[in-house]
């Protein structure tokens, strides 16, 4: 490798952030500011550098949570610290939302405007916003504001997520775990304690002050008020969401916790492998594989290490599920990554979480680094002689980066492109060795499949879809939240508990990537099976509720864009072929019947190839909810009553 | 007469293509065992030494009990597969493909893109005159070569030959996201200002003519350049003792660009700057 690298300098400032995540530079060679000619003849770093490539992203979250942008002379500085091409660095830099490689505010409020903040008035938000602060994009005084897609807070919905780069109230960095050993030994990604601020509900008023003074903006409520069943005894994913204290490892024992990774450690990771796969367990992030089936062809690969990663990176529009169950019960989580890790012979288990999401990566941070300083996680789990470790990784505003293989390349410090498939994660997945991949909602699942026991665990929900399920309830219901419900509860009943609205439009399942159905359709079982059967899909258990109130030729195309926005752009039909589904939808926004009847044709063809031929599934998913809009709802359909869809 | 190195035996496994038992290798992809059994499957970003992206999916088959279309240039054969080239669904995706890279970028150099459009019956022009489209002026910041990002489809193959897979030189990368990721250098500096080397081994894979000699540019644009009128003649360079294979373009008597063939076991289709663009010298009049 003959790297090159600019004139530029980092400032003391951008230096001091790397520093802090690196540790500083071990030889002249790495880019101190003192090199001389001697230096230049003497290689070091090499293969150790390169290895650490990983660092990238978190390398890249120090400099722009520092300082808000990232200048060209910090890159370089980042660059020669991790052996990387500048290049390389600029080109990931540049894929993520949230980085800014142009010199911005410290301030920048992101504002969703997103499916359900748009159903309950993000439209009239950013109205008034632009009055206050001006156009999105203008600097007033020393705060930005830009649209953003979901920021996972739709039961609170509109939403506002104020960032404020700066110095960190403590700049000593977590350290580096004892298991942070071997070739990706890494000092792990500084805590960060800059002042962030989450508005939901949002007013222009309480975002423009927010904007103004973020650390003064009031606190966010309990996970808690997420969840309208807290506190109900027939609760098993979400019951302890309101009881127990999430920063307490203790309360969080005294509340059943680690009774499951004792039996895990009783029975032995084959056992565990049996039981969840026993009980019927199917991913919940919105594919339905078999978990126990992901486990065992994990486990039983040759090479390694293994890895274990779970899927935090929440971006589906609609979904905020796991935000609750990590801000309200992070111990959880990091109990059923210690079991899945140990079931499938993994050490180090990855825990990708969305940017967007100050408070849940807080607690997980605080409730890793407790379960690490109690022997809970480590080289010795619970005595066990079992060794693992969890490190938590930011994503940086990349809704394609929840695809397994794009979530693998965003940790090892490339774009977040997918790969393609085969070869499949559990064959060679992260770093390029066995991975099993699992959501937050499947991770959690794993403690009552071992604390019930797989039978009883299986006798809950129906034959093919086992035990409980969360949805995501938003828009226009009363008391929207995040619902635990047995599998074969139907949509009306789930709509009841949320406060059916007096009319309803349309109701989405399974989120931007999912499908609408209509309001005499209600009776659908929320099964994967059932909902297959009805042409439509849980995904990953968004229920959006749209009354008469909300125009849904404009939902289909805040849909549009937020694919459009989202794709990667590697493969042409997903990157050309978003492209053409807004502008299709941007024609048709006002017409219907004949007037609509060619571009909903055009839209039909390339939604069929953008289907067949995308890489993943963004591309693959990115027509579904148009094509049930315009084939279930009628939405372009003539006006008359002879309806017709075509 | 080329020296090819010989290979370790593989074994032959056997799958359906189109209705007919195939044997291939084990390793070949799907797209070798078409062109084994003289199948024309169009494709842009399968470069035949460089592991191709599958970015731009106009190769893409049925494969039997598959949800989704596969590229045939990087989807290996399987024993027992049942693929299909020519399905009605493998032709819709291939024209649609085709209509969304000509709609949106320009083609006109793009050896076989306007006799696929004609195969497939691709209609560029019915997403409207308002579709977007990358309309970028061509970067000229050096005197060898010309970045036309206008004609790019992005197939990576650039990237991959700049980076790890040739040149090691990494001066290009994929920046931005979705429609508006552009190949770049950091920053968007200046080629001059960046890694590169201007060995033009970018050149020498890209499929579209989006990167080009500034020779062949300028004479595009002067409307002289006339590749009928060209002559190839392989040679060998003399700059020093490697002893590259040297492709030489001749247009009425000058030299008018050079490339380097891909089955030379020594370089596969790579050369230095020497090699691609010291050939003024043998011209001086």
């Amino acid at each position: 490798m003959d790297l090159h690298f600019g004139d530029g300098k980092p400032t003391d400032q951008e230096r001091a952030a790397v520093d802090a995540l690196l540790g500083p530079a071990s030889s002249p060679w790495e880019g101190a500011d003192d090199r001389s000619e001697t230096d230049l003849r003497w290689a070091r770093g090499g293969r150790d550098a390169r290895e650490r490539r990983d660092q990238l992203l978190p390398g890249l979250h120090a400099i722009n949570d520092r300082v808000g942008w990232i200048s060209e002379g910090a890159l370089d500085y980042l660059c020669r610290r991790l052996t990387i091409p500048p290049a390389d660095a600029y080109g990931v830099a540049t894929f993520y939302a949230m980085f800014a490689v142009a010199p911005r505010p410290a301030r920048v409020v992101h504002v969703c405007t997103d499916l359900a903040c748009a159903v309950r008035g993000s439209a009239a938000l950013c109205a008034d916003l632009e009055e206050r602060l001006g156009a999105a994009g203008a600097t007033e005084g020393d705060v930005t504001w830009q649209q953003s897609p979901c920021l996972g807070l739709c039961e609170r919905a509109p939403a506002a997520l104020v960032l404020q780069a700066g110095e960190p109230a403590s700049a000593a960095g977590r350290a580096p775990s004892p298991l942070h050993s071997g070739p990706r030994k890494a000092a792990a990604e500084v805590v960060r304690r800059r002042t962030s601020a989450v508005v939901a509900p949002a007013t222009a008023g309480t975002v423009a002050s927010a904007a103004t003074a973020p650390e003064a903006a009031p606190g966010e409520p309990p996970a808690a008020m997420a969840v309208p069943q807290a506190g109900r005894p027939d609760l098993t994913l979400l019951k302890r969401v309101g009881v127990v204290d999430p920063a307490s490892l203790d309360d969080y024992r005294a509340h059943g916790g680690y009774a499951a990774l004792r039996r895990a450690f009783g029975i032995g990771p084959a056992e565990v492998i049996r039981e969840v796969t026993e009980a019927g367990l199917l991913g919940r992030g919105g594919a339905a594989f078999p978990t126990g089936r992901k486990w065992q062809a994990t486990a039983s690969q040759p090479d390694h290490p293994h890895y274990l990663v779970c899927n935090a990176d929440e971006s589906e529009p609609g979904t905020f599920k796991d935000r609750v169950v990590m801000e309200g019960d992070p111990y959880a989580l990091v109990e059923s990554m210690t079991i899945a890790g140990y079931a499938v012979g993994a050490h180090q288990g990855y825990l990708y979480i969305r940017g967007e999401y100050p408070r849940a990566v807080a607690r997980l941070e605080h409730a890793i680094a407790q379960a690490r300083s109690r022997g809970f996680l480590g080289e010795n789990v619970l005595g066990h002689g079992y060794a693992f470790d969890i490190e938590l990784r930011r994503g940086a505003g990349a809704y394609i980066c929840g695809e397994e293989t794009a979530l693998f390349n965003s940790i090892e410090g490339y774009r977040g492109e997918p790969r393609s498939k085969p070869p499949f994660p559990v064959e060679k997945g992260l770093f390029g060795k066995p991975t099993a991949a699992n959501n937050v909602e499947t991770l959690i699942n794993v403690l009552p499949v071992l604390t019930m026991g797989a039978e009883a665990y299986a006798a809950v929900g129906t034959g093919t879809s086992t035990g409980p399920k969360l949805f995501c309830v938003s828009g226009s219901v009363r008391r929207p939240g995040v619902y635990e419900l047995p599998f074969g509860a139907a949509l009306d009943e789930l709509l009841e508990l949320a406060g059916r609205p007096e009319s309803i439009r349309a109701v989405l399942l399974g989120g931007a990537a999912g499908g609408f159905v209509r309001p005499d359709e209600t009776d659908i079982p929320l099964t994967f099976e059932g909902t297959r059967a009805a042409g439509t899909t849980l995904g990953s258990g968004v229920v959006l509720v749209i009354d008469d109130s909300v125009e849904l030729p404009r939902i289909l195309l805040r849909i549009a864009e937020f694919f459009r926005d989202e794709s990667c752009g590697q493969c042409v039909p997903c990157r050309i072929g978003t492209v053409r589904q807004e502008e299709a939808l941007h024609r048709i926004l006002d017409r219907r019947g004949a007037e609509a009847a060619d571009d909903v044709a055009l839209l039909r063809e390339v939604g069929s190839a953008m289907k067949d031929a995308s890489i993943c599934g963004l591309g693959q998913t990115a027509w579904n909810a148009v094509e049930s809009a315009i084939d279930r709802l009628g939405v372009y359909a003539a006006a008359d009553p002879e309806r017709s869809t075509t | 007469m080329t020296a090819v190195p010989l290979q370790p035996p593989r074994r032959l496994i056997e799958f359906t293509l189109d209705g007919r038992e195939t044997r291939v290798p084990e390793g070949s992809t799907i797209l070798d065992a078409c062109r084994a059994a003289g199948k024309d499957v169009p494709t842009l970003c399968e470069g035949d030494t460089l592991t191709p992206k599958n970015a731009c999916r106009v190769c893409v088959v049925e494969v039997a009990g598959a949800r989704t279309l596969a590229p045939a240039c990087s989807r290996r054969a399987e024993a027992g597969m049942d693929v299909r080239t020519d399905t009605r669904r493998a032709r819709h995706s291939r024209k649609i493909v085709l209509e969304l890279l000509a709609s949106s970028t320009d083609l006109s150099t793009t050896p076989r893109a306007a006799e696929w459009i004609k195969e497939y019956q691709a209609e560029p022009g019915r997403f409207g005159a308002g579709a977007a489209r990358l309309n970028e002026a061509p970067k000229i910041d050096n005197d060898l070569y010309v970045r036309d990002y206008d004609k790019c489809i992005q197939c990576y193959k650039c990237v991959d030959a700049c980076g790890e897979q040739w040149q090691n030189s990494f001066a290009i990368s994929v920046a931005g996201r979705g429609f508006d990721a552009r190949i770049s250098t950091e920053h968007d500096a200046p080629l001059t200002d960046s890694a590169c080397v201007f060995c033009g081994n970018c050149i020498e894979v890209c499929p579209t003519g989006a990167l080009s000699f500034k020779s062949e540019f300028d004479m595009r644009d002067a409307g002289t350049w006339n590749e009928s009128a060209q002559t190839e003649t392989t040679t060998v360079c003399a700059y020093c003792g490697v002893g590259c294979n040297l492709t030489l373009h001749v247009q009425e008597n000058e030299i008018v660009k050079v490339t380097s063939p891909h089955d030379n076991p020594v370089t596969h289709g790579n050369l230095c700057i020497k090699g691609r663009f010291g050939f003024q010298h043998v011209q001086q009049h």
